[in-house]
């Protein structure tokens, strides 16, 4: 994407040395107690605070880039961002020299400062990472962008604080693209909709006439693939995000469905619907050649490849019952691999490779949940009236799906919403959208 | 007013027995309406002409045709046969309790199995297409049983 060629890394004033690091961060288990870190606004002088303020709405650029940070961190349930009223240095100062006493004092562990500059049309913004107990700076960057990107340098910094602290790869320079819903149960207006992570910037990509549903990015977020009923006939589609061109993938003769992309974005994979039975195709977007890859009379449907692209997990009824299946990409090799209690579908397999996470239907009650790949270690991370279709954070710690609600018999009470929670089973939380939502699909880090 | 115990106690009695006549008559009235998982009822049913339904119902999870939705295909192939300039497109639909994709596959495979019903006795496969709407269009909004078992369905309409 163009604007990731604008941001550039110009300096890097310290290289993070892991020996001395005394701040960790766990991520593996449910935090009870999140890490106090006081993020400081960012210092900006008078002449690029009122520029920006101008050119961009906002009121104090410095402190709307630290309450992006901010919000990004609390989200994560890892972190616990304090309240800046109680903080006793100026930006400014803090920047240049904390007063490490000060922040230990309102109980700080970590601190963020930083700057920004308006010159030459772009802005220039620096952070550093500062370890309050041990007095000592842990991380310093600076990035250059046009200045309408400045929400994103926020999500850039967000996910350089996370990779210092916990050792992983953060998740907060991404989009999510989704379904968003309108009107009755019986005649539902959907659009293809795509935001920030954290629920800014949302730009719709269809305009309702015809239902769109399950869109998809590729690896390189530039192109998304969803269920079109365009003219009335259910077709897997592509679409390229900046241009707005669509096109339909190959030319079947019914219902193709469930698409995804392949690991490296080359071929498309999905189910083709015939005479009642459907089975998993790939299409390469390259050579347009069309691959059968499951061939039995059950449904085979929502199939997801590992990232190395040796495998693909799918759903098939041919037990009797939905269950979770894997198979050798060429589709030899096919193993059933769910065998708990209760029907399971919408099977992916994690960014790490290690896990399946899944939609489970026991007893009435819908469950997202996990498993290995080869299906030991289940583990339902929540339970609902409905919920379904998880989609993993580029680090595979945290899932997205939807969740949709009870209604009576006039409709009423019905609502459809996004939800994440993390692998651990902790901090589940509503992912605000303008509009009623479903189908989340989690982009890949924009900025690598 | 002054009502003395048992004028009391005989009002609240009655009270009670009206409330669970209403109860039962609900009951039964749900239970008319769903056999064995299925839909049995009229309310949602249209004609295609008089006496020809123009939908029929499935349990959870099937695509099997029951006796009464066989009844209502043959009523539909003898109206086909005798307006032969007529083609029909048959929708498959799910109910709500399924998860989205295999929900698409399910609506296919009932409007399939209702398009087979319809060739068996002698309409041309050019005359039927077939399109699935998976959970994506109920016909009745309710999160309940009975409204599950109307959203059920392969719905015959006419294409031209």
């Amino acid at each position: 994407m163009k604007i990731i060629k604008i941001i550039t890394l110009l300096l890097f004033i310290t290289f993070p040395s892991k020996i001395y690091a005394l701040i960790e961060v766990d991520i593996t288990r449910g935090n009870l107690n999140p890490l106090p870190i006081a993020v400081s606004a960012l210092y900006s002088d008078k002449e690029t605070t009122e520029t920006l303020k101008k050119e961009l709405k906002i009121n104090q650029i410095g402190e709307e880039i630290s309450i992006v940070i901010e919000n990004n961190l609390k989200a994560t349930g890892l972190f616990n961002p304090l309240e800046k009223k109680a903080f006793l240095q100026k930006p400014d100062v803090a920047h240049l020299k904390p007063r490490f006493e000060d922040w230990s004092l309102i109980k700080a562990q970590a601190l963020i400062t930083g700057k920004v500059e308006f010159k030459d049309d772009k802005v220039r913004v620096e952070f550093r990472l500062w370890d309050v107990l041990a007095a000592r700076e842990m991380l310093a960057l600076a990035f250059t962008t046009v200045p309408n990107n400045w929400r994103r340098i926020g999500h850039i910094i967000s996910d350089k604080i996370y990779e210092r602290l916990t050792g992983e790869k953060g998740y907060f320079d991404t989009r999510i693209i989704y379904v968003s819903e309108a009107g009755p149960k019986t005649q539902r207006v959907k659009k293809l909709a795509i935001m920030d992570q954290d629920g800014f910037n949302t730009k719709y990509l269809t305009l309702g006439n015809e239902l769109v549903l399950t869109p998809r990015f590729n690896p390189t977020n530039q192109m998304v693939t969803y269920l079109s009923y365009f003219k009335n006939l259910p077709r897997v589609y592509l679409l390229d995000i900046e241009t707005g061109i669509q096109e339909v993938v190959g030319d079947f003769p019914g219902m193709t469905f469930a698409p995804r992309f392949s690991p490296d974005g080359k071929k498309i994979i999905m189910s083709f619907a015939k005479d009642g039975n459907s089975d998993i195709y790939t299409m390469d977007l390259e050579n347009r050649i069309v691959e059968r890859i499951t061939n039995h009379p059950s449904i085979d449907t929502s199939p997801s490849y590992s990232p190395d692209g040796k495998f693909i997990t799918f759903n098939s009824d041919r037990s009797g019952y939905q269950q979770i299946y894997v198979m050798k990409s060429d589709g030899s090799k096919v193993k059933r691999v769910s065998f708990g209690n209760g029907l399971y579908g919408t099977p992916v397999w994690s960014p790490r490779g290690d896990l399946i996470a899944f939609t489970k239907l026991h007893k009435g009650k819908f469950y997202i949940g996990v498993m290995r790949t080869d299906g030991t270690g289940e583990r339902l991370l929540t339970e609902n009236y409905y919920q379904e279709a998880p989609s993993w954070s580029p680090n595979g710690r945290v899932l997205i799906f939807y969740r949709e609600t009870k209604s009576d018999s006039e409709g009423k009470g019905f609502s459809a919403k996004l939800w994440s929670i993390d692998l651990t089973g902790y901090n589940e939380r509503q992912v605000i959208t303008e509009t009623d939502a479903s189908d989340p699909s989690w982009s890949s880090l924009l900025s690598n | 007013m002054i009502f003395n115990k048992s004028t009391y106690n005989l009002i609240l009695v009655s009270i009670f027995a009206l409330l669970l006549s209403a109860c039962a008559q609900k009951a039964a009235k749900i239970d008319s309406q769903i056999q064995g998982d299925v839909y049995t009822g009229t309310d949602t049913v249209e004609y295609l002409a008089d006496g020809v339904p123009d939908r029929v119902f499935f349990a959870t999870n099937e695509s099997v045709l029951t006796t009464a939705s066989r009844d209502t295909l043959r009523k539909q192939a003898a109206w086909l046969r005798k307006n032969s300039d007529i083609n029909v497109v048959l929708e498959g639909h799910a109910d709500e309790r399924g998860t989205r994709e295999y929900n698409l596959a399910l609506g296919e495979r009932r409007a399939n199995a209702a398009k087979d019903y319809l060739m068996t006795y002698g309409i041309s496969e050019n005359r039927i297409s077939v399109i699935s709407y998976g959970k994506e269009r109920p016909v009745d909004s309710g999160s309940n049983p009975l409204s599950w078992s109307k959203n059920r369905r392969s719905v015959t309409v006419k294409a031209n």
